[in-house]
């Protein structure tokens, strides 16, 4: 067990003794090796089936929202952005919750490591040290654990939880990327029709399942767009028009919000590559408005502001 | 394997065989876009990817599309024009589709071919040839034999194929598998082959990890259990960490419910049948605004009934083939396995 797993329960354990929360968000192992899952402990003999591993992907903050009563919930650097950013936009109370930060260390994208041990299916994986030891019925193989990290936790920029209760674990010496967005540049150059080709391409595997959303710990409207059906906003096929329509207004609608968390890619089983859109967006508001989601409780967010000598590149002059 | 009759075919004789059939079919099959493998139309030989795993979709795509044509129409000032989607399609095949999702298309066949035939299934359905590809190393994922089926079981196929190490076993099991057998590419069967063949197969069925099924007991038992336990506050526990997605019912290759969409321009439009989904609100939404299935306690709790309850008492199917997609691709690891099993061992309230 490790040093971080043993710190969660205890923590865990001493708030639900105490009776300081009645339930801890947290993460337990799956039933599939490379998986972890949500859990929600109640009881102090419970308390064991939390873990902490490379495989904690799934974002907790989501599970927040309407929920009652007081809750501690287990937070990664980028899931303590997503609860500063629902803390903002007033869905969750700040007083009932108790953040249990987490420095993290990236998580491992289970669908790549998959795809790089071939065909056969995998039996088991160990981690030991930086390194992943993965286990088919007849092979083994060690990969290394940095080599595997999703895409997101590559340019994560706060590794170490913004906002928390109780800092759990060794945080020094867990240094955040510097962040270029060179992704976002690299895309950005390209012509127009090669960008839109890119984005056809991408959303053409798209099965409307919205786990990309459901997964999102900034989508909580009552009622999606895509859902409402007096009036009906966009068609429900899976033509072209449609699921793009879905993906590019979705992406608006969380411009400045997005905290880059992964959760939308995680989630999507077809291999969509949604991020693209959101990292754009991020970008812009970063240069336009100086702004980086998640970051500080106090800094008021773009979309809840309005300045005079707010930028206006989109301006055409006549 | 049940008995049929069968060959042998040698691996470097694959591509021939495949060559053959996309000269006279449309062929749909596993192959790889990105890091992920997909069933979907083939256009080359090469496009095919044998992997031991299971593709992310299953093969039902082939047959009952996520979105498909009904019926089209145009009006002028006093004439109205309808007009229907092409029936006469090129027959098709789906090659190395697993046993799981073969079996599966037999619930789709009561569900569209059954007293009322769905014309746009059935004229799919009746034409195609289903050739599965015998799981000779099953996933962990993977729970078949648990609910009726079998890595190597042919129900629903017409030719299944049996990977033999540098050969292939094939046995046609309907008429339209015998006369795809003819094909000179295919070899006399012999006794080694044979030999191996039945021991490969014994092994599979052995290797099946059931550790979380053991004591499931599905079939009747959890029938009775499940209506028993409607009201129960099980539900709230199961269903907690669900995020109510649509990826569970959308690549289960037996799910199959439908909405229906008018698409409406001006002068023309569309009328289009997509997949639906029970784990969306929008589902059961009433137009009163009532919504019967308010939260994810009903929505889940109407998959697991659907599947294990309600098909099995009313056609006597099982709505569930053990492919195991709901458990890999579901984004917070929520295990249909582990469901039926804290079902089965709740005790009475």
């Amino acid at each position: 067990m490790s040093q971080l797993t043993h710190e969660i329960r205890e923590t865990a354990r001493g708030l639900l003794r105490d009776g300081k929360v009645q339930v801890v968000i947290g993460y337990e192992c799956g039933s599939l090796p490379l998986r972890s899952r949500p859990c929600f402990i109640r009881k102090e003999k419970d308390v064991e089936q939390l873990v902490w591993n490379s495989f904690c992907e799934p974002s907790l903050p989501r599970y927040l929202p309407k929920r009652k009563g007081s809750v501690a919930i287990i937070a990664k650097g980028c899931d303590s952005r997503a609860l500063v950013e629902l803390i903002k936009e007033n869905q969750i109370t700040r007083e009932h919750l108790t953040i249990l930060g987490v420095p993290c260390e990236g998580m491992v994208d289970r669908r790549r490591i998959e795809s790089d041990i071939g065909h056969e299916p995998i039996i088991n994986v160990e981690e030991k040290g930086g390194n992943l030891i993965v286990r088919t019925s007849n092979s083994e193989k060690t990969l290394t654990r940095k080599e595997y990290l999703y895409d997101h936790c590559m340019v994560c920029t706060h590794p170490v939880p913004v906002v928390y209760d109780v800092l759990l674990g060794q945080p020094q010496g867990l240094k955040g990327s510097n962040d270029t967005f060179s992704d976002v540049e690299d895309f950005s150059s390209l012509s127009p029709e090669k960008r839109w080709a890119f984005l056809e391409h991408e959303v053409q595997k798209c099965i409307r399942c919205y786990a990309c959303r459901n997964a999102c710990p900034m989508c909580y409207c009552p009622e999606c767009f895509v859902d409402a059906s007096r009036p009906q906003w966009v068609g429900k096929s899976t033509e072209l028009s449609d699921t793009m329509i879905f993906h590019l207004v979705r992406a608006f609608h969380l411009a400045g919000r997005c905290v880059g968390c992964g959760a939308c890619e995680q989630a999507c089983p077809m291999g969509v590559d949604i991020r693209k859109l959101n990292r754009k967006l991020q970008k812009d508001v970063t240069d336009l408005f100086h702004y980086e989601s998640g970051c500080s409780l106090e800094e008021i967010t773009p979309l809840a502001t309005f300045r005079t000598d707010d930028p206006e590149p989109c301006m055409v002059e006549p | 394997m049940s008995k049929g009759e069968t060959k042998l075919l040698q691996k470097e004789r694959l591509e021939d065989f495949l060559k053959n059939l996309l000269n006279d079919f449309d062929v749909f099959g596993p192959v790889k876009k990105g890091d992920l493998l997909f069933f979907d139309r083939i256009k080359l030989v090469d496009d095919i990817v044998l992997s031991k795993r299971n593709t992310v979709n299953s093969g039902k795509d082939a047959l009952f599309p996520q979105s498909e044509k009904l019926f089209a129409y145009r009006h002028g000032e006093k004439t109205i024009e309808i007009s229907s989607p092409s029936l006469h399609r090129k027959n098709r095949v789906l090659f190395a589709i697993r046993p799981c999702d073969a079996r599966g298309l037999l619930l789709l066949d009561n569900v569209f071919g059954g007293s009322l035939k769905d014309p746009y299934y059935c004229d799919k359905r009746e034409k195609a040839v289903i050739i599965a590809m015998a799981c000779d190393k099953p996933d962990p994922k993977c729970f078949c034999h648990a609910v009726g089926g079998g890595p190597c079981s042919a129900e629903g196929s017409d030719l299944l194929f049996l990977d033999l190490g540098d050969q292939y076993l094939v046995r046609a099991e309907s008429s339209k598998g015998k006369t795809l057998l003819k094909n000179k590419v295919f070899q006399r069967m012999n006794k080694a082959a044979r030999a191996k063949a039945d021991r490969i197969e014994k092994e599979a069925e052995q290797s099946m990890n059931n550790g979380a099924l053991k004591q499931a007991r599905i079939g009747k038992d959890l029938e009775k259990r499940l209506e028993t336990l409607f009201e129960d506050s099980i539900w709230d526990d199961i269903a907690e960490s669900c995020i109510g997605c649509g990826i569970c019912t959308y690549l289960c290759p037996t799910c199959h419910c439908f909405d229906i969409q008018d698409e409406a321009g001006q002068t023309t439009g569309e009328r289009i049948r997509i997949w639906d989904s029970c784990q969306f609100p929008l589902f059961t939404q009433q137009a009163s605004g009532i919504n019967p299935r308010p939260s994810a306690r009903e929505r889940f709790r109407q998959r697991i009934m659907h599947k294990f309850c309600y098909l099995p008492q009313n056609v006597n199917l099982s709505g569930c083939v053990g492919c195991g997609r709901c458990v890999t691709e579901c984004p917070v690891n929520l295990d249909i396995r582990e469901v039926i099993q804290k079902i089965s061992a709740r005790e009475d309230t």
